[in-house]
Order: C-alpha cells, then sequence, then structure tokens
C-alpha cells in the first residue's frame, strides 16, 4: 500500500513539474514577445544576433543543402528510371526540397548550430551572474538579452530554409544535369509545372518561420531556466538540441496533415 | 569584429536569402508565367472525368492555356461539370469542343481543347457543348471482350 502511495506521489509530481514548466515556459513567451520593442528600437542588438545565429550558419547550410540536393539527384535518377521518367528528377527535387527537406533539414542544423549557442550563452551569463547584475541595473535582461535573441533566430531561419532549398535544388542540377546528363531543358520545365508559389513555395516558407519561433524559443527557454552551474548549462544546452528536434519534427507533421491534404485541392 | 563588419555580413545574408527565396519563387515556382492578366470561366459538362483534378492543365494543340479550376457534381444530369478558367489572350470559337486527355501512358490527364469554325467567341459563363469524356481502361477493355465475343460468334455462325 505505501509503495502504490509513493509511485502515485511520483507520477503526481513529475506531471504537475512538466506542466508547471510549460506553463513557465509559455509565460516566458508571452512576457517576451511583450517586451519585444528594444529589440526593434534598438535593432543593432537584433542584427549583432542575427550575425551570430544567421551568417555564422551559412557555410554549414549552403553545404548540407547541396550535398542533400545531389544525394537526392543520384538517388532520384536511379529510381525514376526505371519507370522511364528520369526528366522528372527536377520535379522530385524541387518538391522534396522545398516542401519538407528544406524547412525540416535547415531547422534540425540551426538546432544544433545556434540553438544550442543560444543556450549555453544565456546559461552562462546567468551562471557568472551577468543576468542578476542587469536587474541590479535595472535593465530588463529579457529585453535586453533574450528578445534579441528569439527576433534573430526567427528572422534567420526562413532565410536559412530558403537558402538550403536553392542551394539543393542547384546540387540537384549539378547531378542531375551535369554529371548523368538529364535533359536540361526537361529539368527545368517540368520543375516549374509542377512546383505551385503558393502551395509549395509559401508552405515551405510558413514551416520554417514556425521552425525558427519554436527552435528560438525552446533555446531561449532552455538557457533561461538553466540552473546556473557548469552541469546545468551543459544539461541545457543538450536538452535544447534534443527538444527543439523533436518539436521540429512532431510539428512539421501537424502542418504538413494541415498543408498538404486532400488532392482536389479542397 | 566591429559593427560595420556585422551589419556588411548580416546585410549579404539577408539579401543572399531573399535572392534564394525569389529564385525558388521565379525559377522553380514559376510564378512569372502564372500570369496575373485577365481569365475568362466557362463550363463543361462530362459523363466522366476519370482522374481529372482541380490545377490540371488546359491545353490546346498541345499549348497550355489555361487551368481547370472547379469540379463539381451536377445532381440533375448525373454528370461532372468543370469549369475552365483559359487565359484571356487566348480566345476560342463558341463550338470548341474539349476532351479529356491523358498524356503519355501513365501521365496525368488534362483537357485538351479544339478549336471549331464559329464566328463568335467564348466568354465568361458560356457552356462547351461538345465534350468527350474522359477514357476509362475498364471501359475500353470490356468494349474490347465484347466486339471481340461477337465476331467470335458470327465466324461460328457463317461455318
Amino acid at each position: 500500500m505505501e509503495r502504490v502511495k509513493s509511485l502515485l506521489r511520483s507520477l503526481g509530481r513529475t506531471v504537475t513539474d512538466k506542466l508547471w514548466r510549460l506553463g513557465f515556459a509559455s509565460r516566458f513567451f508571452a512576457y517576451t514577445l511583450l517586451h519585444s520593442g528594444t529589440a526593434f528600437r534598438r535593432f543593432g542588438l537584433t542584427i549583432r544576433e542575427i550575425y551570430f545565429t544567421g551568417v555564422l550558419s551559412l557555410i554549414i547550410i549552403l553545404v548540407s543543402g547541396l550535398f542533400v540536393g545531389m544525394v537526392l539527384g543520384l538517388q532520384g535518377y536511379d529510381t525514376l528510371q526505371r519507370y522511364g521518367s528520369s526528366e522528372a528528377l527536377g520535379v522530385l527535387v524541387a518538391l522534396s526540397l522545398v516542401r519538407e527537406l528544406g524547412p525540416v533539414v535547415a531547422g534540425l542544423l540551426f538546432a544544433s548550430r545556434a540553438g544550442s549557442a543560444i543556450t549555453a550563452e544565456i546559461g552562462l551569463m546567468k551562471a557568472t551572474e551577468q543576468i542578476s547584475a542587469m536587474e541590479m541595473m535595472a535593465v530588463d535582461p529579457i529585453a535586453r538579452v533574450v528578445a534579441p535573441r528569439f527576433w534573430a533566430g526567427v528572422i534567420s531561419m526562413p532565410l536559412l530554409a530558403a537558402l538550403f532549398s536553392a542551394a539543393g535544388i542547384f546540387g540537384g542540377y549539378l547531378v542531375g544535369v551535369q554529371l548523368i546528363g538529364v535533359d536540361q531543358g526537361a529539368f527545368w520545365s517540368q520543375m516549374q509545372a509542377a512546383v505551385d508559389v503558393r502551395q509549395d513555395i509559401l508552405n515551405g516558407v510558413i514551416k520554417s518561420v514556425v521552425f525558427g519561433i519554436a527552435v528560438t524559443w525552446i533555446a531561449v527557454f532552455e538557457g533561461y531556466d538553466a540552473p546556473p552551474t557548469a552541469e546545468g548549462v551543459s544539461r541545457a544546452t543538450t536538452r535544447t538540441v534534443v527538444t527543439s528536434s523533436l518539436a521540429i519534427l512532431a510539428l512539421d507533421f501537424v502542418l504538413t496533415a494541415l498543408m498538404f491534404t486532400g488532392g482536389n485541392g479542397k | 569584429m566591429n559593427r560595420s563588419a556585422i551589419d556588411l555580413w548580416v546585410g549579404v545574408l539577408v539579401a543572399m536569402g531573399l535572392a534564394a527565396l525569389l529564385f525558388l519563387a521565379l525559377k522553380v515556382g514559376n510564378l512569372a508565367s502564372i500570369s496575373t492578366s485577365e481569365v475568362y470561366q466557362v463550363q463543361a459538362k462530362f459523363a466522366n472525368i476519370g482522374g481529372l483534378k482541380v490545377r490540371a492543365p488546359i491545353k490546346s494543340a498541345g499549348v497550355v492555356v489555361g487551368r481547370v479550376v472547379g469540379v463539381h457534381f451536377d445532381n440533375e444530369s448525373y454528370e461532372a461539370v468543370v469549369t475552365l478558367s483559359i487565359d484571356g489572350s487566348f480566345k476560342f470559337p463558341r463550338d470548341t469542343s474539349a476532351k479529356i486527355l491523358t498524356s503519355g501512358l501513365l501521365g496525368e490527364q488534362y483537357v485538351g481543347l479544339e478549336a471549331g469554325g464559329d464566328a463568335t467567341m467564348l466568354k465568361t459563363g458560356d457552356r462547351v457543348k461538345l465534350t468527350q469524356s474522359a477514357v476509362v481502361l475498364e471501359n475500353l477493355i470490356s468494349q474490347f471482350m465484347f466486339s471481340k465475343a461477337q465476331e467470335g460468334g458470327n465466324s461460328k455462325e457463317s461455318k
């Protein structure tokens, strides 16, 4: 009886703890949005963060995009040529990149490249009591530290996803047209006929904006919530990467289900 | 790193990102060819549309002249009503006929228009009267079997 009680007690504690954390994260999100005036009035702060999250992620995004596109070109050609429709390679590469791989893979890379850095930075600021020092000087740390990082992530993520897709399509073009020898005209014209600007490209952009919000929200929250110790910061960084990767994949399923259902456009 | 260098690099990132979006929109998605020029909509009734989908192309002599914008079922004539949106720069006579065709053996279905000889042109709200339904493979096979069976019967009788 006593064991059952203690088991139930620990279950209850786990659930309330998780719920409290979720509620805290939501209040934190709302507070960040309400206090992001500074991030736009002193836009220099945000620009500095865009440099760290966006510009420094550029190399990894472009190179991965190129290679993902090249692999798609090789694999897609291998399957398509069995059905004698290797000209549809452009459609395959473009649709899979623009709809799914661009936002998702760019989001995962962004989470591990930029999200972890944001968490570690804010967590260390907390551990070295810089955040408390700001509060002492009556500077709101959320307006000064968190909001610029949040908006920088939200701005950079769609740009990086678009660059990823463009680099991937270029990679698919390199392999498909230059290396294998798919007809260039068919590659581009079939792609243009099949890819719809609103249905495919705009939905991809919407996905990348949502992923940007989710990843940076998780990153700044984990950093702000991290226990101010070396171990706490390292755990928070790990949690950022794991949670935001899972969030990206789960959100991707939900968004895809909402966007691409109904073959008849209804 | 000083301020102006950071500004420069952020500017480069934003410019590249916008260029990538523009590339996706123009070169990949072909925004330019979906002209916002005037279109006119006509309707056509088909006994069977097969697998025709909304947004399927409308072609005349192989050239895309418009898109299918609606597929409905008419509960009075029990036929499918297909709304065709045709680019305003292409005029078709009123006795134009519409067929549902398939591109390639397994390709997607599209609406083919064949111009007639009438002097008045189609305009919004008109109906294409001459239509030909999609070819349904099962019907084709059953017709073939039927005609074969009949042939067999005739040849037996003649002996």
